[in-house]
């Protein structure tokens, strides 16, 4: 099955992962510092910067990018309860 | 002692209170007491070419509301409809408002705009708005008012409005309180310094951070009045007011302890000394790091209000509990349930605990620890009643780790997702 890694630059923690997963099913494991309100793509506490391979995740769906634009979300920022691994691909994300 | 003035009052050239008392609530928001009642402030501003209205009221005073706004107005002057805070006990008579002025302006902040939705719901269509970010105005032809963004005081749409000529603040919640006199003034009224501070340690403390930063915005302009949305208008020396929030949102604790150092807590129960021992070896553990100040505090001995202080002062946390009926000890669940009124997101957080045979305690301390926004970097420790000389060395690595990760010495980590499930 194809990998992705996915890097918590905060805390310095890496997990390969496989393709499908949701960036909240691992940094939560991890104790990264991206924290999550309503889980659901609702309220936007879970806004991420993506630091480097933002292609190797899933397009924003229309729920993740009305509530990008609602909150103000700089163009490398992503809903982490929303966003999955995509790939094989290095993505580095922190907190927003 | 209050009196329901059926009059508007003005305090400010052309400028009026439109608010109404209510002398009788006793309990607010389902988290603060209000021994003397409260007021809900609604102000009216007058300009050539029509009026803004800021705010309204708890749907319950509609009627005192609309019988004030009558007599200084008509609907058809309205030409704006400001709404500084969409919580019902400001935006109660707001639907009712825009049926009787369909054509009235509302302007509120692009974050409010959700919860305008939820109030309105259907009949938004019908109305025209804006919305709003710091710098934004509100033309009332020679009249300004200037709208300044303070989110989360105390929530996400929270913002004040400024009157530039009269250099008159509408600051919504922001400092209000919960204390109700006809008299209006703040040098008039009885003595409502404590409501004050009540009312910021119950309604703003969660959100210091966003204080500070909207007094980096209040503060350059210098407002000579302001009126908030609760209690007394501040005329005399309102620039006090600023200060006080200013103050109110440093530490509660008199001296700090080192910026430098963090300060991680463990608090913990034990009936046999099972999780006592496994609290005392992650103590020993946190404490070989340098840079991380450990406390330890069982809970039988202790009250929660001074913990809370503590707390929020503090950048890790651990609970210990034994695991009593399925549950963690009700001691720690009245200190995880206390923390609504200050900020524990981002703070690093872990439990512990021995057990019999089922062993619930820690996951569901863990889980509510993630709830309170709460980072968890470590698998917490559960250890079958007392623990062997092994496990308690495991203890100790437990609390170096989680000192280290406190300390930002954590060495980097590759982790498979297998490794992840439990
Ligand atoms: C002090 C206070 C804080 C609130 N905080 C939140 C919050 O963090 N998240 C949220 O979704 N709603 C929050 N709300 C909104 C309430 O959940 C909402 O107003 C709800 O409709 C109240 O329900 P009730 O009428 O049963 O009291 C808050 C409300 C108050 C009064
Ligand atoms: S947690 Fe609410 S949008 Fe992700
Ligand atoms: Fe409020
Ligand atoms: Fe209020």
């Amino acid at each position: 099955m194809a990998k992705g890694k996915l890097t918590f630059q905060d805390i310095g923690v890496s997990v390969s992962v496989p393709a499908g997963t949701r960036v909240i099913e691992i940094s939560e494991k991890v104790g990264a510092g991206i924290i999550y309100g309503c889980r659901e793509g609702d309220c936007g506490t879970c806004l991420m910067t993506v630091v480097e391979g933002a292609e190797h995740l899933s397009e924003p769906t229309a729920l993740e990018d009305r509530v990008l634009k609602e909150n103000m979300a700089g163009k490398n920022m992503r809903c982490a309860c929303q966003a999955q691994v995509a790939d094989e691909g290095e993505i580095v994300i922190k907190p927003a | 002692m209050a009196r329901q003035e059926l009059k508007p009052v003005e305090i400010a050239n052309g400028v009026h209170w439109v608010g109404a008392l209510d002398p009788d609530l006793r309990m607010f928001d389902l988290i603060l007491k209000t021994a003397n009642g409260t007021s809900y402030n609604a102000y009216v501003v007058h300009g050539g070419e029509g009026v803004a209205v800021i705010d309204t009221v708890k749907e319950e005073f509609s009627e005192i509301y609309f019988s004030k706004l009558e007599q200084i107005t008509s609907y058809e002057r309205i030409k704006a409809v400001i709404l500084n805070h969409l919580e019902p006990d400001h935006a109660g008579a707001v639907p009712e408002l825009m049926r009787r002025a369909p054509h009235a302006h509302i302007f509120v902040s692009t974050r409010g705009l959700k919860l305008l939705q939820a109030l309105l719901k259907d009949e938004l269509e019908n109305y025209q708005y804006t919305l709003t970010d710091t710098g934004d105005v509100c033309s009332l032809g020679e009249r300004t008012l200037s709208f300044i963004n303070t989110p989360y005081l105390h929530w996400p749409d929270t913002q004040c409005t400024y009157l530039e000529d009269e250099k008159l603040l509408f600051s919504g919640d922001v400092f209000g309180c919960h204390f109700c006199d006809d008299r209006l003034y703040n040098d008039l009224v009885g003595d409502f310094r404590f409501s004050f501070e009540y009312y910021f340690k119950h309604i703003m403390r969660p959100f210091k951070r966003w204080v500070l930063e909207a007094m980096d915005k209040i503060e350059p302009l210098q407002p000579r009045l302001i009126a908030p949305a609760h209690g007394p208008i501040l005329r005399d020396n309102p620039l006090e007011y600023v200060k006080s929030y200013r103050t109110l949102s440093n530490s509660y604790l008199t001296k700090k302890i080192d910026a430098r150092e963090k300060s991680l807590l463990i608090f913990y129960m034990s009936a046999y000394g099972a999780t006592a021992d496994m609290a005392k070896h992650i103590h020993a553990g946190a404490s070989e790091i340098e840079g991380v100040r450990v406390s330890l505090y069982d809970l039988q001995g202790g009250e929660i209000e001074p913990f809370i202080d503590l707390i929020e002062g503090a950048d890790g946390l651990l609970f210990g509990s034994p695991t009593i009926n399925g549950d963690a000890v009700k001691p720690v669940w009245d200190v995880l349930a206390s923390l609504i009124s200050i900020e524990t997101r981002g703070k690093l957080g872990g439990a512990f605990g021995s057990y019999g045979w089922s062993g619930e305690a820690v996951r569901m301390i863990e889980d509510r620890l993630r709830g309170l926004k709460m980072r968890v970097p470590e698998r917490g420790l559960r250890m079958k009643f007392h623990p062997t000389e092994d496990e308690l060395e495991e203890c100790h690595a437990y609390g170096l780790a989680l000192a280290e990760a406190l300390a930002g010495k954590a060495k980097p980590k590759e982790l498979d997702f297998a490794d992840l499930q439990m």
